[in-house]
């Protein structure tokens, strides 16, 4: 027996075994519906400008929560899991990705109470992302505040 | 004795399977082997209200069609093998509950289809039960939400990634005869081939595969020829061509023979990866496509080999390999007179 | 023009975070996480605001937003109330965002059923 499929060079082997994610077409998916989630974005901006006399600053806020409630809503009715499956990165990051995390742990943990089930598992999968958020924000906001002070 | 060379236990007397009953989910209903199952559900929640709930309606309704076919009582089961592939094995504590009998709970992960049949053989062989009921149960969304992420999220898998099996499969088995008869079983090692990515199970399952078939092999001193039929339990696109490379290296060619039931029960253009895993996915498909075929005599004689990815979500985020493990159970077609 | 430049930036740090799942293997959540502290970094220098300028959507709907908003709402406390301001402010510009996700996240678990 040849050691191809030996212990220690299984996990070499077996490489060739493994379909490889199609980098290509991934990554054009996740560019045009990325792409596409902005373009929404910007559009919602333009809408609340022209019809509210928002300032573009202004107008951010609303923005957000729009692309939020869309993508909750998409998560109750299960069709933000399918994008994600086509999309990839392409609905996972711009923000509609953080709420489709914080909207799917709530909802599977249904089943466990309103208290222990939705309440507590919200930030399961978004929580990583407020923690570095703040901690990285809050070191370099010290960072940025004493290198002003001092010079 | 019963154990012949190094894991494999050649039951002496006459144990048959007497009658079997399976449930399924909407995706595997839609699957090639459709009419093979029992019970079909159109929809994954299976009329109740949450994952965990189906996954015992499933469990419950193959026991009462297996009950049904086979126009016994549960009263005179001896003893219930069952496991799935949740915390606490709960879908099977909590049905053996409302059944009220003697109850051994089995872990095996997606091994335990193949691990609580053999045990039972074993305990009837031993005197220990005339009558025992094996019964394993999975559920897409309860092994989704579990071993995974919630099944709303939107994360892309890989091509690797295998899709679990909604189903339960149960079989009755004693003394009592049968065209099935139990010949013999090889009870796994737990094989470590340093996987780590929960989202291919194939490849990690392969040598756990080929180290029970292997000594199969070799304790019996038979060869692939000896069979008609070897089935992996849930090796799927990936696992499945390494398993027959594997045993090449060995000079055992199981091309012609081989299959696996990761790949029988879904059709290809199904969205289901590179194919079904869970302990259903076995279990449905032996109780349900296998042993029929066997009776009808399309074969003589088949191994069922259930592979099971000992996986731990907590584990794996501590960056340890992904133990695998893999029971082969041999059924033979034997005359009725 | 300003939709042009939305779709191409946005859907480009999209790019980037498919190459960080397909070829780094990293997990969504170590993506997310690494996105929100590369927004909160180009927030120094005032990089990210020239990027919202330029981009608009395109740079502030992605995930780097979030930490760019993070310390940008600190820093704009610290003019006003000092050191104490990067406590206070952290959460200035991005509590709309996150409220809204709290109530809508809530809301949709309390009226929906997972479907699986």
């Amino acid at each position: 027996m040849s050691d191809k499929f030996d212990q220690k060079q299984y996990q070499n082997t077996i490489k060739t075994y493994q379909p490889k994610p199609n980098y290509l077409a991934n990554c054009i998916k996740a560019f045009i519906v990325g792409g596409l989630i902005c373009v929404i974005g910007e559009a919602l901006t333009d809408f609340y400008m022209k019809v509210f006399d928002f300032s573009e600053k202004e107008a951010g806020n609303p923005t957000v929560t729009t692309l939020i409630l869309i993508a909750a809503l998409m998560t109750g009715f299960g069709v933000y899991d399918k994008l994600g499956q086509f999309a990839g990165a392409g609905s996972a990051v711009p923000v509609t990705g953080f709420a489709n995390s914080i909207t799917s742990a709530a909802l599977e943990h249904k089943s466990e109470g309103l208290v222990l089930g939705v309440a507590t598992n919200l930030f399961k999968l978004a929580g990583s992302v407020i923690v570095f958020g703040v901690v990285a924000a809050y070191i370099l906001g010290m960072l940025r505040y004493a290198l002003q002070h001092m010079f | 004795m019963a154990k012949i060379g190094k894991q494999t236990w050649l039951y002496n007397q006459q144990i048959y399977v007497n009658s079997t009953g399976t449930a399924v989910g909407p995706l595997e209903a839609q699957g090639p082997l459709s009419n093979t199952f029992d019970k079909k559900y159109d929809e994954l929640h299976c009329n109740q209200d949450n994952w965990e709930l189906a996954e015992r309606q499933l469990m419950k309704d193959s026991i009462d069609a297996c009950m049904q076919r086979a126009g016994k009582d549960k009263s005179g089961i001896d003893v219930i093998l069952a496991g799935d592939l949740l915390n606490q094995n709960v879908t099977s504590n909590y049905v053996a509950k409302e059944l009220g009998l003697p109850f051994l709970c089995m872990f095996g992960a997606c091994s335990s289809s193949m691990e609580t049949l053999a045990t039972g053989a074993a305990l009837i062989e031993g005197g220990f039960a005339a009558q025992a009921l094996a019964v394993v149960s999975s559920h897409n969304a309860t092994a989704e939400r579990q071993f995974r992420y919630p099944t709303e999220y939107g994360g892309q898998k890989p091509k690797t990634a295998t899709f679990t099996v909604t189903g339960s499969g149960a079989a009755l088995i004693s003394k009592e005869k049968s065209s099935i008869r139990i010949e013999a079983a090889t009870i796994g090692r737990v094989m470590d081939y340093g996987a780590t990515d929960p989202f291919d199970m194939g490849s990690a399952m392969a040598p756990a595969a080929y180290d029970t078939i292997k000594t199969h092999f070799s304790d019996l001193g038979r060869m692939p020829g000896d069979y008609d039929l070897i089935a992996t339990g849930d090796l799927s696109g990936v696992g499945t061509p390494i398993l027959r490379d594997m045993l090449k290296e060995d000079g055992y060619d199981v091309d012609e023979i081989h299959n696996d039931c990761g790949l029988m029960i879904y059709h290809s253009d199904q969205p289901v990866f590179s194919g079904g895993s869970g302990c259903g996915c076995s279990a449905v498909v032996t109780y349900g496509k296998l042993l029929s075929d066997l009776e009808d005599g399309i074969y003589k004689r088949i191994m069922v080999v259930a592979t099971g990815a000992l996986m731990s979500p907590t584990m794996v985020q501590q960056k340890e390999t992904i133990p695998t493990i893999a029971h082969a159970v041999v059924f033979v077609r034997e005359e009725e007179e | 023009m300003d939709y042009v430049w939305a779709f191409v930036v946005g859907g480009g740090i999209c790019i980037i975070g498919q190459l960080l799942l397909d070829v780094a293997k990293l997990t969504p959540a170590h993506v997310m996480s690494t996105f929100v502290v590369i927004g909160a970094v180009l927030d120094v220098f005032d990089l990210y605001d020239n990027l919202i300028k330029f981009a608009g959507a395109g740079a502030t709907v992605p995930i780097t937003s979030f930490g760019h908003s993070l310390l940008h709402g600190a820093m704009e406390q610290t003019k006003e109330h000092g050191f104490i301001g990067i406590a206070t402010g952290i959460f200035q510009l991005t509590s709309a965002g996150i409220a809204s996700a709290i109530l809508f996240g809530f809301l949709v678990a309390v009226i929906f059923k997972p479907k699986g």
